[in-house]
């Protein structure tokens, strides 16, 4: 513990005199030309289009899996919601068991994990450039990824690793090393080490710079421009006094925070629907219309398509195997409850969630519509959809939702932080976890990680959003890359967890019970 | 002789004033005294990841500890003056657990302590005592 405040201060100190006051906005530059041009060849290989086409092969790559997964298992998504709901209010935990992780437990942490900033922010830049017709597709993908998340979960509860000392791990790594030995198949370890380099990076990605980047563009719409740094640094000190001081009261100060958050948003959200109902059939209309037809945006409807599924899948992390992650500390006998449990993430992110960001950025009439035309009208460089007062990202958002109630930027910029700080533990468990996958557990193996980790805090608040956000996907995606070739050898697994347990379930010898 | 009797218990004076009330009692009568030492938990509470991938191990020390540091010296005095002693350890919201544990015990009769906090704190925070007046499937006895 006392070494932890001195390390923090060598790490603000160093920061700061990197940083005069006067030299603030180079850095802020230099650190974006650094970032853009280290990272540019791997954001290019991932988002690299099928030849002739302007469809990237990873969305194509995360949408066919989806729906072979929705196939295999019989539409379970739908099949499944009241078992979910009811293994989620207990009604199957065993008495005895209290004191454990509960289902409950284990899915609100997961989505404390996923429900961030891809939900205010990244559905503002989906509209932003797919139009309105992106938000369909983003409400099919996540009721798609409802069957990637209900594969990866099982497998990440079945394949844990339960040590001596009864702690557990597990996810990807561990499913793709055991899973795949089991099988007798090999690269189940080769894979298990790429998925765990690309989770660090998406840890460091997505999971932190995209969040710390949003942040502080949050704070400064609402108390003014200033340099990305100083956010940062004080968020890097705060998430350093959590992963490292082990000041586990600030997370679970967030964690009983965030959900309120969310509730608050949603609500926020429907009472604006509410005051505007007269809009929602028009906005439906152009949800629909917009999804076929793109109406004037960039790329057409092939260009809201890859906008709502990219979007869909950064929010809700369906195939990319963080949520398997999270779930498979649950304390239950049968692996694929877990499975049922977490299908609902996808659904309370995506379909809810992020649809209620969009129909609010489209019902204010945020994005401007050529009045002789009908379409809409793009900005100068043609890649994105001219908005109301050139805002973008977060702050669309923001705009969206203050023009009905103009306190709700207050509100949201301190949503937008928590939510971010939420989203950054998470990851940092999620990065730590494939760390010492690679590297093995130990004090110090795990010390120098979470320092990594929160100096990508800082280069995240001080990048602008250009390559933040790009390298963000193209780590989060690399996961999904190697997670899903593992889910397709490892889904028949679940096959037999899941009949199993429907044959159990059916004749009772799978008890319940609270009625 | 009559049913179990039940005391709830967690090392407070309040608890302890109750535990001896309850143990003349089970003298008297010679019946079965159970002791209750019920966890505060809640299944809907909100966990850091870090939290939930010790959530067992904890659970494991939480009850150890309990056990030996609260329960065995009990057990143990008890038993010396001929009092027939169960022990409960359970996790749970407090007054519904003890009000299960009555249930399944088949007691005729439970006792709790209380801490006497004003009106307001038991508004804010709840009363065992309080609640357990509404709730109790069996006569129980409140000593002050």
């Amino acid at each position: 513990m006392s070494r932890f405040p001195l390390l923090l201060a060598i790490i603000v100190t160093t920061l700061g005199s990197l940083a005069g006051p006067a030299m603030a906005q180079s850095i802020d530059e230099k650190v974006n030309q650094i970032f853009a041009s280290s990272t540019g060849w791997f954001v290019n290989f991932i988002f690299s289009p099928f030849p002739g086409t302007s469809f990237p092969w990873i969305v194509a790559w995360l949408v066919v899996a989806a729906t072979i997964f929705t196939v295999y298992f019989g539409v379970i998504q739908f099949r499944a919601i009241p078992h979910s709901i009811a293994l989620v209010k207990g009604d199957y935990s065993d008495p005895d068991d209290a004191g454990e992780v509960s289902h409950f437990q284990a899915l609100a942490t997961a989505l404390s994990g996923t429900v961030g900033l891809g939900n205010i922010a990244g559905v503002a830049v989906a509209v932003g450039i797919g139009g309105p017709g992106a938000t369909f597709w983003m409400i099919l993908a996540g009721l798609m990824g409802m069957a990637s998340k209900f594969t990866e979960c099982t497998l990440g509860v079945k394949y844990r690793n339960e040590f001596a000392d009864g702690h557990v791990s597990g996810g990807p790594m561990y499913y793709l090393t055991k899973g795949f030995a089991e099988r007798s198949l090999p690269g189940g370890r080769f894979l298990a080490i790429m998925f765990s380099i690309f989770c660090i990076l998406g840890a460091l990605g997505g999971g932190n710079m995209f969040q710390s980047n949003q942040a502080h563009a949050q704070i400064t719409n609402v108390v003014g421009d200033y340099p990305g740094w100083i956010t940062g640094v004080i968020f890097a000190g705060i998430v350093f006094a959590v992963i490292v001081g082990g000041l586990q009261s600030i997370a679970k100060v967030t964690e009983k925070i965030v959900p309120f958050m969310g509730i608050l948003y949603v609500v926020t959200a429907l009472v604006i629907l509410l005051v505007n109902y007269d809009k929602i059939g028009w906005a439906f209309g152009q949800i629909f219309g917009g999804a076929f037809t793109g109406l004037g945006v960039a790329g057409g409807m092939v260009g809201a398509l890859i906008q709502g599924f990219k979007r869909a899948a950064f929010s809700n992390e369906a195939g990319v195997g963080s949520a398997a992650i999270a779930h498979s500390a649950v304390r239950t006998k049968e692996p694929i409850t877990e499975g049922f449990v977490s299908l609902l993430e996808p659904f309370i992110d995506t379909v809810v969630i992020c649809t209620m960001t969009a129909l609010v950025i489209i019902i204010t009439g945020q994005l401007m519509v050529d009045p002789n035309t009908g379409l809409y009208l793009l900005d100068e460089a043609g890649s994105a959809i001219q908005t109301v007062d050139g805002n973008s990202g977060v702050a669309l958002t923001s705009a969206a939702f203050s023009q009905t109630f103009g306190w709700f930027k207050y509100v949201l910029a301190l949503a937008v932080v928590l939510f971010a700080f939420s989203t950054m533990i998470s990851w940092s468990y999620y990065g730590l976890k494939a760390w010492t996958y690679l590297f093995g557990e130990g004090k110090s193996k795990e010390l120098t990680f979470k320092v990594i980790f929160c100096i990508f805090v800082v280069i995240g608040a001080a990048a602008s959003l250009g390559p933040v956000i790009d390298f963000s996907d193209a780590a989060i995606f690399s996961m999904a890359v190697v997670n899903i070739i593992g889910l397709y050898f490892l889904m028949p697994v679940v096959k037999r967890e899941l009949e199993s347990y429907l044959t159990r379930l059916k004749s009772g010898e799978i008890k319940r019970y609270k009625s | 002789m009559s049913g179990k009797f039940v005391v709830a218990y967690d090392g407070s004076p309040a608890s302890r004033r109750a535990l001896d009330f309850a143990a003349d009692r089970a003298a008297a009568q010679s019946t079965t005294l159970v002791v209750v030492h019920v966890l505060e938990w809640s299944p809907y509470s909100f966990l850091t990841p870090t939290e939930i991938e010790e959530r067992h191990v904890r659970r494991r020390q939480e009850l150890e500890r309990a056990e030996k540091a609260l329960m065995a010296p009990v057990v143990e005095e008890l038993s010396s003056k001929g009092i027939t002693i169960e022990t409960v350890i359970k996790y749970g919201h407090i007054s519904d657990t003890l009000c299960e544990v009555v249930k399944d015990k088949g007691a005729t009769q439970m006792f709790v302590g209380r801490d006497g906090h004003g009106a307001l704190s038991a508004r804010v925070f709840g009363s065992v005592a309080g609640s357990l007046v509404q709730i109790a499937p069996v006569p129980c006895t409140i000593v002050p």
